[in-house]
C-alpha cells in the first residue's frame, strides 16, 4: 500500500525562528496521525504547509504523486473540494455564517457536483443526524448554535463529500470536556466507517492516544520523536517527549 | 515454529528528567512459546515482568534484541517493524489484556468488545452477538452492555477488558493479571477461557499473582530475575 501524502525536507523560517526544520512524514490510507507539541512548535504551520495553504521555503509535499505546491491554485482548490477536507480549530473559519446549517453541508456537495435539491437536502439531513444535530434545525444559522454544535456542523460539512484525507487543527480545542468526549467518539466512528486518513494537530495528549494510530512529536520546528502512539507515550525516548508525557494530568 | 519468541531482548529506561539516569530492567531475555502453550512469568515484584509483557506487545521499544511474532506465515520483529505493521500484527495475531481499561468515553461496552472483531472483518451483527455472549459468560448482564464502562466497578471493567481480549481468538495472547480483581466464580470463567484458547492453539503468556490460577493454567514458568545493578 503506497502513501497517500508524502512530505520531504520541509523548511520554513520566520525570520530567525524555524517553524519547520527538515520535516518529513507520510500518511497512508485509513491512517490517523497525530502531531503534538507545545504552542509555537510548528505543528499548525506543518499542517498548513501539508494542506497547500502555505508554501515551504524548501522541500516537497506530494499527494498521490503530485507536487501540492507546484500544481497551481485551481488544481489545489479542486483537491480541497474532492479529496481533502480541513477542520479548523475555530468552526467559524470553516463554516459560512450567513448560510443555514443545511446549506453549509449542501454547499460542499454542490461544489463537488451534486445538483438535485431534494437529494442534497436529504443528504444534509442525514449528516446532521450523524453528527447529532437535530434535523429540525436544518434551516437555523450556525451562529444560533453552541460552539460544540458548530464544530460538529463543520465536521459534517467537511466529511459529506467523503474525502480521502482530512486535516484537523485542534478540533476539540476550546470546547467543554463533555463536548470533547462526544466529538472524539464521533470522529473515531466516522474515521473507522469511512476509512479516512486523518492528520490531526492537537495539544491534547489524551485525545491523541485514543484517536491516533501514529504520533509525531514536534519541538522548535523539528520532529523529535515519532512512531506508534502508545509506544511514543508509554516509552518516550526524547527528553522533550518525556517532559510532555510527564506533564499530562491524569483524570 | 514458535508463536512468539524473544532473542537477546534487553531493555533499559533513560530518565532524561532525572539527570539522564539509566535503569536497566531486562537483560538478554530468550523466551519462546509454542502454539497452545501457556507460560507464566514468575519473579518478585519489580523484576520486570510487566516491562517484558509491554515489550512483547510493542508498547515498549527494546534496547536491543528482537521480539519475533508469527504473523501471516512469517515472523515479524515487533521491536523494529514500522507502526503500520505493528497495527496489523495487533489486529490479526497479537492480543493484550492489560490491567486497566482505556477507552473513548461514551462508547457502549458491547461495542468495545465487538470492535476488534469487526476490525478483523466480522460483520457487525455477528460481532455484536459474539460480544454479548462473551460478556454474559463473564457475568456482565445484558442491562450493562449498552452502557459505557466508565462507571463500572474495577472487576466489571476487568471483565470487559477480558471479553475484548478473548473475543477475537488471537493466535498469541498476553494476559497481565487477568484475575486480579475478580471473585471466585469469574476466576473460574477465566480459567476455562484460557483452557479453551490453548486447545484452539493460542500461545499465552501471562502474569498471575494468584498462584492457584497460575498452576492450573500454566504449562511452565519463566523466571524473570531482577538485575543486580538495578537494585
Amino acid at each position: 500500500m503506497s502513501a497517500l501524502l508524502t512530505a520531504e525536507g520541509l523548511h520554513l523560517h520566520f525570520g530567525k525562528v524555524a517553524a519547520l526544520d527538515d520535516v518529513a512524514l507520510e500518511i497512508h490510507p485509513g491512517e490517523v496521525v497525530a502531531i503534538v507539541g507545545e504552542s509555537g512548535s510548528g505543528k499548525t504551520t506543518l499542517l498548513r504547509v501539508l494542506a497547500g495553504m502555505m508554501a515551504p521555503q524548501q522541500g516537497q509535499v506530494l499527494y498521490a504523486g503530485e507536487d501540492v505546491h507546484a500544481m497551481g491554485e485551481a488544481a489545489r482548490r479542486r483537491l480541497m473540494r474532492s479529496d481533502w477536507g480541513f477542520v479548523h480549530q475555530n468552526p467559524r473559519d470553516g463554516l459560512r455564517l450567513r448560510v443555514s446549517a443545511g446549506g453549509n453541508v449542501g454547499e460542499r456537495l454542490m461544489a463537488a457536483g451534486a445538483r438535485h435539491y431534494g437529494n442534497i437536502r436529504a443528504e444534509a439531513t442525514e449528516w446532521l443526524k450523524r453528527v447529532e444535530i437535530d434535523p429540525a434545525r436544518i434551516d437555523d444559522m450556525p451562529l444560533q448554535f453552541s460552539g460544540g454544535m458548530q464544530q460538529r456542523l463543520q465536521i459534517a460539512r467537511t466529511l459529506v463529500t467523503r474525502p480521502k484525507l482530512v486535516f484537523m487543527d485542534e478540533p476539540t480545542g476550546g470546547l467543554d470536556v463533555s463536548v470533547q468526549a462526544r466529538l472524539l467518539d464521533l470522529i473515531r466512528a466516522l474515521v473507522a466507517e469511512l476509512g479516512l486518513a486523518v492528520l490531526i494537530v492537537t495539544h491534547d495528549i489524551a485525545a491523541a492516544r485514543l484517536l491516533a494510530h501514529r504520533m509525531l512529536v514536534m519541538r522548535r520546528g523539528q520532529v523529535v520523536e515519532q512512531g506508534l502512539t502508545d509506544r511514543v507515550l508509554d516509552d518516550p525516548q526524547h527528553p522533550y517527549t518525556q517532559l510532555l508525557v510527564s506533564s499530562v494530568l491524569a483524570a | 515454529m514458535s508463536a512468539i519468541r524473544t532473542e537477546g531482548l534487553s531493555k533499559d529506561f533513560t530518565l532524561h528528567l532525572q539527570g539522564g539516569i539509566r535503569i536497566p530492567v531486562l537483560r538478554d531475555v530468550d523466551l519462546a512459546v509454542a502454539p497452545g502453550e501457556c507460560v507464566a512469568l514468575a519473579g518478585p515484584s519489580g523484576a520486570g515482568k510487566s516491562t517484558l509483557m509491554r515489550c512483547l506487545y510493542g508498547n515498549y521499544g527494546a534496547g536491543s534484541g528482537h521480539v519475533w511474532v508469527s504473523h501471516d506465515g512469517r515472523e515479524v520483529d515487533i521491536t523494529n517493524a514500522d507502526a503500520r505493521e505493528v497495527r496489523a500484527v495487533r489486529r490479526d495475531t497479537l492480543g493484550y489484556v492489560s490491567q486497566f481499561l482505556r477507552v473513548i468515553p461514551r462508547v457502549p461496552t458491547q461495542q468495545i468488545v465487538a470492535e476488534p472483531l469487526m476490525a478483523r472483518g466480522a460483520g457487525r451483527e455477528e460481532a455484536m452477538a459474539h460480544a454479548a455472549a462473551l460478556l454474559k459468560r463473564l457475568n456482565l448482564p445484558a442491562t450493562l452492555h449498552g452502557l459505557p464502562p466508565a462507571t463500572f466497578s474495577g472487576g466489571e471493567q476487568q471483565r470487559v477488558n477480558l471479553a475484548r481480549g478473548f473475543a477475537p481468538g488471537y493466535p498469541v495472547l498476553l494476559l497481565d493479571e487477568p484475575t486480579a480483581s475478580l471473585d471466585a466464580a469469574n476466576r473460574e470463567v477465566v480459567v476455562a477461557l484460557i483452557a479453551e484458547a490453548k486447545r484452539a492453539g493460542t500461545a499465552i503468556i501471562g502474569i498471575f499473582h494468584d498462584t492457584e490460577v497460575r498452576d492450573r493454567v500454566a504449562d511452565r514458568l519463566y523466571e524473570v530475575a531482577p538485575l543486580q545493578d538495578a537494585a
